[in-house]
């Protein structure tokens, strides 16, 4: 694939006070591709994903998207670029209906595709539908997950990112994530940064995949590739697979 | 009983000011979790610009339906508290914004005094008194009914309406309770988080400065000191109704209201303030949540 690059990230270093959770780290998604970034727990992916929406921003390196340095930018006026993403602990606003979630989603457009989309949410996660005047915080924790990707896809996202998308959920259901992902980005081009701790399922799913160890880069290449490398084998796979 | 029910109308009236103020406590308390104790002197402050517009009209203008009148003096109050209150926001609360909790509540009381001073040495230390703009009463049964009162009231009820539609239908009302709940995931969402929390200080400066205007058209009189009691009195209304809750603000002013003025006609007027200072301590003690106050817990 040829295809231009549409997020870049390079020779990032984020900090919280003194502590540095990224030291140095390169990633670039390419329009129309799944990437994923797997590691350990700690190891610094979702830092990765909230320094890329600028908070906190990157004290060193610079990120890039779509061709325009985003390092410095406000977190809301990143969002506005069509950068969504599902974060990590979900989010869900508790003390809001799901519609009145999915409506934030929607706020870059001022609403205006917002009956059409909902519609499409609700034929992906029938689920909503069925909850959709209940707060979110009385939702499950896997309807809360597909109400935090639901939310993040009604923004009309150029880049979606999603931390941990199955945790949480039944394998069933994140059997069916995974597979409205795959359906999207296939049928609509999507372009997809997934953070996964179901390593086996994201890396079958993705173009290409990162490995991320103590806030650096340690390997990267397709999801085939790595796959098949006994060192993340051993390391994140070993009984992980099914 | 025709004596109850002049007092609970009194009650009423003087509650819904409070409940006006209220708001603002609580807004503000619910998107950024701090007490702005400067709001009392925004109503103070909304009070003497609606003096001063009306005296503009009089003296310039040689008058106006009182209708007109009124409505001047709402409009003029309600932008210049607004103005206030959002640079006051900017200069003195957004750069303590990430500090400890306790900073951004002694600027409060600093910009609290600074505000009245600015007014005692602009405005002069004395009562200022306003003429008696609407004098009509309604005798019904032994019962009077000012038409100040009825104007109050009105003008409450269609306030907390517009608001009410403003905060549960609109999508700036949707961006605020965002805001309140999660500021983090509410920016990853596109929504300017300090442009929303400066809107939230507009709004309850703007209800304050309603607040203001009235009260001064109810007493007939208003002085630089007298942010001080009518705010912390709505401040102990919104901690009533649960700090935090918009209709717990409302109905919380309308107790103290009620308590103040059931107080006063069967108890000693002297010490209808301890009362509800009595009451402050009591659901500080009791009912730290407040009557709709969410419990702190709550967090998923």
């Amino acid at each position: 694939m040829t295809a231009e690059t549409l997020l870049k990230v390079e020779g990032v270093e984020t900090f919280y006070g003194n502590i540095r959770a990224l030291a140095g780290v390169d990633v670039e998604v390419k329009k129309g591709e799944i990437v994923s970034l797997i590691g350990a727990n700690g190891a610094g992916k979702s830092t990765l994903m909230m320094t890329i929406c600028g908070s906190p921003q990157a004290r060193v390196g610079t990120v890039t998207f779509d061709g325009q340095d985003i390092t410095r930018m406000p977190t809301h006026e990143i969002a506005r670029l069509r950068i969504a993403q599902s974060p990590e602990g979900r989010r869900i606003f508790p003390r809001m209906t799901v519609y009145e979630n999915l409506q934030m989603g929607a706020s870059l457009d001022n609403q205006k595709f917002f009956n059409e989309d909902v519609e499409k949410m609700f034929a992906l996660f029938p689920r909503l539908k069925e909850r959709q005047f209940q707060r979110g915080g009385t939702l499950s924790g896997g309807e809360q997950q597909m109400l935090a990707i639901a939310r993040a896809l009604m923004a009309r996202p150029k880049l979606l990112m999603l931390d941990e998308p199955s945790l949480g959920l039944a394998p069933l259901v994140s059997k069916q994530i995974f597979a409205a992902i795959k359906l999207l980005n296939e049928t609509q081009g999507l372009t997809v940064f997934l953070v996964e701790q179901n390593a086996f399922a994201a890396l079958k799913l993705s173009h290409r995949a990162y490995v991320l160890v103590n806030g650096s880069i340690t390997m990267s290449g397709s999801g085939a590739e790595l796959l098949a490398n006994p060192e993340v084998r051993a390391a994140y796979l070993e009984g992980g697979a099914h | 009983m025709e004596y109850f029910i002049q007092q609970l109308i009194n009650g009423l009236t003087l509650g819904s000011i409070y409940g006006l103020i209220a708001i603002g406590y609580t807004m503000v308390y619910g998107i950024i979790g701090m007490i702005n104790f400067a709001h009392g002197d925004i109503f103070m402050l909304g009070g003497f610009a609606g003096l001063i517009v009306y005296l503009l009209i009089m003296t310039v203008f040689g008058g106006a339906p009182i209708a007109v009148a009124l409505l001047c003096m709402l409009i003029v109050a309600m932008v210049t508290t607004s103005l206030w209150n959002w640079s006051i926001e900017r200069v003195a609360y957004r750069p303590l914004r990430g500090s400890f909790r306790l900073a951004p509540l002694i600027t409060a009381i600093g910009v609290s005094i600074a505000l009245s001073n600015f007014i005692q040495v602009t405005q002069g230390p004395r009562n200022k008194p306003i003429p008696q703009m609407v004098n009509s009463v309604y005798t019904i049964q032994g019962i009077s009914i000012s038409l100040k009162q009825i104007v109050i009231v009105v003008i409450t009820v269609a306030l907390l309406a517009a608001f009410w539609y403003i905060v549960e239908k609109t999508p700036l009302g949707r961006a605020q309770r965002a805001t309140e709940q999660d500021r983090k995931m509410a920016a990853l969402l596109g929504i300017d988080v300090d442009r929303t929390i400066s809107i939230t200080f507009v709004m309850g400066a703007a209800l304050a400065a309603v607040a203001g205007t009235m009260f001064l058209m109810y007493y007939g009189v208003i002085v630089f000191t007298d942010g001080f009691v009518p705010g912390v009195k709505a401040f102990t209304a919104a901690v009533l109704g649960g700090i935090g809750s918009l209709p717990g603000a409302v109905i919380g002013g309308l107790l103290i209201g009620l308590i103040e003025s059931l107080w006063s006609a069967y108890f000693t007027i002297a010490y209808k303030d301890v009362a509800t200072f009595a009451i402050l301590a009591f659901v500080l003690i009791f009912k730290p949540s407040g009557l709709l106050g969410r419990p702190e817990v709550e967090k998923v």
